[in-house]
C-alpha cells in the first residue's frame, strides 16, 4: 500500500457506522485502525500532497487550507454522532499504520485519561457581537450650528458608546459567568475579527463549553433564552462541536 | 445502534459557523501530536499574517507579537482611553476650525470643560 496515513481522530472503538459518503481530506473514506483498547480514525492521503515539502506549500494556501479544514471537521462531526472522539490537531500525517500504532501505543494512558474526561461530553461554542452602528444617535446629527454645539453632540455620541461598551461587557460577563456555572469546563478564546470571520458586529465573547450530552438541550435552551436580552447584542451558539477546546491533557 | 443520547440539532453547521470558527479549531486546538510528517503549524506563514490573527490563542499570538485586542477598545479599556484621547485631539480640532470661521473668540472655557466632562470616571 502507498500514501501516506492522515489522522484525524483518538477514540474509543465503536460500532455504529459512520454516515455512508463520509470522505476524508483526500477523497477517501476514514477507517479505524485498532491499538488495544482505543483506535485511531485514519485516512490515506497521497504523498504528493501530505509529504513535508507540499504539505508545508498547501498549507499556504488558503483555499486548500479551507478545503482540508473542512474535510477534517465533517469527519470529527460524522464521528461526535457516535462517539466521543479526540480530535487532532489538522495535518497530523504518518507514513503508515504501524507509524500510527507506535503513537497510539507511546500515549495511550494519556489518551484513556482524557477520554474518560470527555467521554459523553461535547462542547458548545458561544459569541457575544456588538453591533455598534445600531446605538449611534443618529436623529440629532442634523444641524451644527456651533462649535459648542457641536461639542455637546460629540460628548452625547461618545456617551452612548461608552456605555454601549460597558454594557456589553456587563452582558457578555454574566452569560459567561451563568454558562460556566451549567457547563463542566469553559475556556475563553481570543474573541475573532469580524473583518476576518466576516461576522458584523464586534465579538465581545468567544467561549467554548464543556456539556454533557445529556444535558445539551438545557444549555442550547438557556443560550437560546439570552438571545433577545439586550438590544444591539447577539449571541451566537456553534455546537455540538468535539471537545476540541478541552482536548489537552492538562488544563492549558 | 443510536447513540443513546439527546442532542439537539446541530447549530450552525451550515450557518453560523463560519470559517474561522472551523479553522480556530481544526489549527489551533485538538491534540497535537508529532507525526511522521513534521509540520510546526506555528511556523507556516499560512498565507497572510492576517489568518493567523483568525486562529492565534491569545498567548501564541502574543508569543508572535499579535496584539490587535489589545489596541481594540471593545477588549482593552487601555485601548479605549487612547482612543478617548484621539476622539478629544479630534473634537478640539474641529472646534479651533469652527471658531476660526464664524464664531471666532467662542469662550475658551467651553473647550475645557468638554473635555473634562470627557474624561472617563
Amino acid at each position: 500500500m502507498t500514501g501516506l496515513r492522515y489522522v484525524y481522530a483518538v477514540c474509543r472503538p465503536f460500532d455504529a457506522p459512520l454516515q455512508a459518503q463520509l470522505t476524508g481530506v483526500a477523497g477517501a473514506p476514514p477507517r479505524q485502525l485498532r491499538h488495544h483498547d482505543l483506535i485511531a480514525v485514519v485516512s490515506e492521503v497521497p504523498e504528493r500532497d501530505f509529504a513535508e515539502e507540499p504539505l508545508r506549500a498547501h498549507l499556504e494556501d488558503l483555499d486548500w487550507l479551507t478545503a482540508t479544514a473542512r474535510a477534517h471537521q465533517s469527519v470529527i462531526d460524522a464521528l461526535t454522532v457516535v462517539t466521543t472522539p479526540l480530535p487532532l490537531r489538522l495535518g497530523t500525517v504518518f507514513r503508515d499504520d504501524s507509524g500510527v500504532r507506535v503513537m497510539l501505543e507511546d500515549r495511550e494512558d494519556g489518551f484513556r485519561r482524557t477520554l474518560d474526561r470527555l467521554t459523553g461530553r461535547v462542547e458548545w461554542g458561544v459569541k457575544v457581537y456588538a453591533e455598534s452602528e445600531a446605538q449611534e444617535p443618529s436623529q440629532e446629527s442634523a444641524k451644527v450650528a456651533s462649535g459648542r454645539d457641536y461639542l455637546r453632540q460629540r460628548r452625547r455620541s461618545h456617551r452612548a458608546h461608552e456605555e454601549m461598551w460597558v454594557n456589553a461587557e456587563r452582558f457578555a460577563r454574566r452569560l459567561h459567568e451563568s454558562l460556566s456555572e451549567f457547563a463542566e469546563d469553559t475556556r475563553l478564546h481570543a474573541p475573532q475579527n469580524s473583518a476576518l470571520s466576516g461576522v458584523p458586529g464586534r465579538n465581545v465573547l468567544n467561549a467554548a463549553y464543556l456539556v454533557p450530552r445529556a444535558r445539551s438541550e438545557e444549555f442550547v435552551e438557556l443560550v437560546d433564552r439570552t438571545k433577545n436580552e439586550e438590544p444591539g447584542l447577539r449571541v451566537e451558539l456553534t455546537g455540538p462541536w468535539a471537545a476540541y477546546s478541552f482536548s489537552g491533557e492538562e488544563n492549558s | 445502534m443510536t447513540f443513546p443520547s439527546r442532542v439537539p440539532e446541530p447549530y450552525g453547521q451550515n450557518g453560523s459557523a463560519n470559517l474561522a470558527d472551523i479553522l480556530e479549531r481544526v489549527l489551533d486546538k485538538g491534540v497535537v501530536i508529532a507525526g511522521d510528517i513534521r509540520i510546526n503549524l506555528l511556523d507556516i506563514e499560512l498565507l497572510t499574517i492576517k489568518l493567523r490573527l483568525i486562529v492565534a490563542s491569545v498567548d501564541k499570538a502574543k508569543e508572535m507579537g499579535i496584539d490587535w485586542w489589545e489596541t481594540d477598545p471593545a477588549l482593552s479599556s487601555h485601548a479605549r482611553r487612547d482612543e478617548l484621547s484621539r476622539e478629544n485631539a479630534e473634537l478640539r480640532a474641529r472646534l479651533a476650525e469652527l471658531d476660526d470661521g464664524r464664531y471666532a473668540g467662542e469662550p475658551e472655557p467651553a473647550i475645557e470643560r468638554g473635555r473634562a466632562r470627557e474624561e472617563p470616571s
